[in-house]
């Protein structure tokens, strides 16, 4: 129902979208960008995303879009 | 599918925030943006940029931008205000820079009573040289200037700015928010969208403190720095609106 997609270029690694999905759909990923951080990934199997944009709204680097 | 949420319109394509991670400045960024996009300002507006971790903010914002040298970001704002009165006018400073270095042209741009917005990110710190101790350090607290704590004997009080501003005739809105958890980031939009009307009415001075965690020089994850302007900032101090003339009108 609900996608995600986060901008590996600005994402920054924080993590703070990782602590607010209330559905536990994003996690860190294998992945890591230029500055060896470990990027997140967006894990919807069951389609429980809802697109409330709560990861959005929080992510300090407006690195994450959301689509409904 | 549509677009729920995305970058807004007043964003340049290729931006890249230069904050730390999950410093919160890029969440202020964003609220200043989106009130740019929904209040049609941004063939309009002029922004007086300050000198500190907000510096680059014209790299990040599609609209015309003033550098004003450390702490004068009021005062240029008001060069700029009264030789177009037309255009709008806002500041975007940190709390080194609005607190300290340039409080004198900060509380003298309120007293005037002159018609600009003006935003404060208030992160207790100067961010940008290293986390020193600024004028919003919380008593107790460890910086890299004041390694056994801040203590009334050597450093004195913090100022709570937002209180202060209310107190000068001049200003017309005046309002503490925080950014730590989602409710307080659309307090901070709604009190930012009435700073910047307060300025289109012709009321006065604009003016929104925002309490902002910073992880670099807290020595602390984004999540514990958020925890901490829950626990520590807002007890010291209190969020809330401490004057606001739109609804009474204006002191003449």
């Amino acid at each position: 129902m609900g996608l995600i997609k986060v901008n590996n270029s600005r994402c920054k690694s924080c993590y703070i979208c990782v602590n607010t999905c209330p559905k536990g759909l994003i996690k860190k990923s294998n992945k890591t960008n230029r500055l060896g951080d470990y990027l997140v990934e967006f894990d919807d199997k069951n389609n429980e995303c809802v697109a409330c944009a709560m990861c959005a709204k929080r992510c300090p680097d407006l690195a994450i879009e959301v689509y409904k | 599918m549509q677009a729920v949420f995305s970058t807004p319109k007043s964003m340049k394509e290729d931006f890249k925030f230069t904050f730390c991670p999950g410093c919160d400045h890029g969440i202020a960024v964003r609220l200043v943006a989106e009130l740019i996009d929904e209040l049609n300002l941004k063939e309009n507006t002029i922004c007086s940029t300050c000198v500190g971790c907000s510096v680059f903010l014209y790299d990040f914002l599609n609209i015309d931008c003033v550098e004003a040298p450390h702490g004068r970001a009021c005062a240029s704002a008001t060069g700029v205000k009264r030789t177009n009165p037309e255009k709008f006018v806002f500041t975007y400073q940190g709390d080194g820079d609005f607190a300290s270095i340039g409080f004198a042209e900060s509380m003298h741009t309120a007293i005037r009573g002159e018609n600009i917005s003006a935003i404060c990110i208030n992160n207790t710190t100067f961010g940008m040289t290293g986390g020193q101790l600024g004028p919003t350090t919380l008593m107790g607290q460890v910086t890299t200037t004041s390694p056994f704590g801040r203590n009334k004997e050597y450093y004195g009080y913090p100022v709570k700015i937002a209180e202060q501003i209310a107190l000068c005739d001049g200003t017309a809105f005046s309002a503490r928010v925080a950014l730590d958890t989602i409710p307080h980031i659309n307090q901070a939009k709604q009190a930012l969208k009435k700073a910047f009307e307060v300025q289109l009415k012709g009321l006065g001075f604009g003016f929104v403190e925002i309490l902002s965690s910073c992880p670099t020089n807290w020595h602390m994850t984004p999540e514990e720095a958020h925890e901490w302007v829950k626990n520590s900032m807002i007890p010291e101090f209190p969020l809330g609106t401490f004057k606001d003339l739109t609804e009474v009108g204006v002191n003449k």
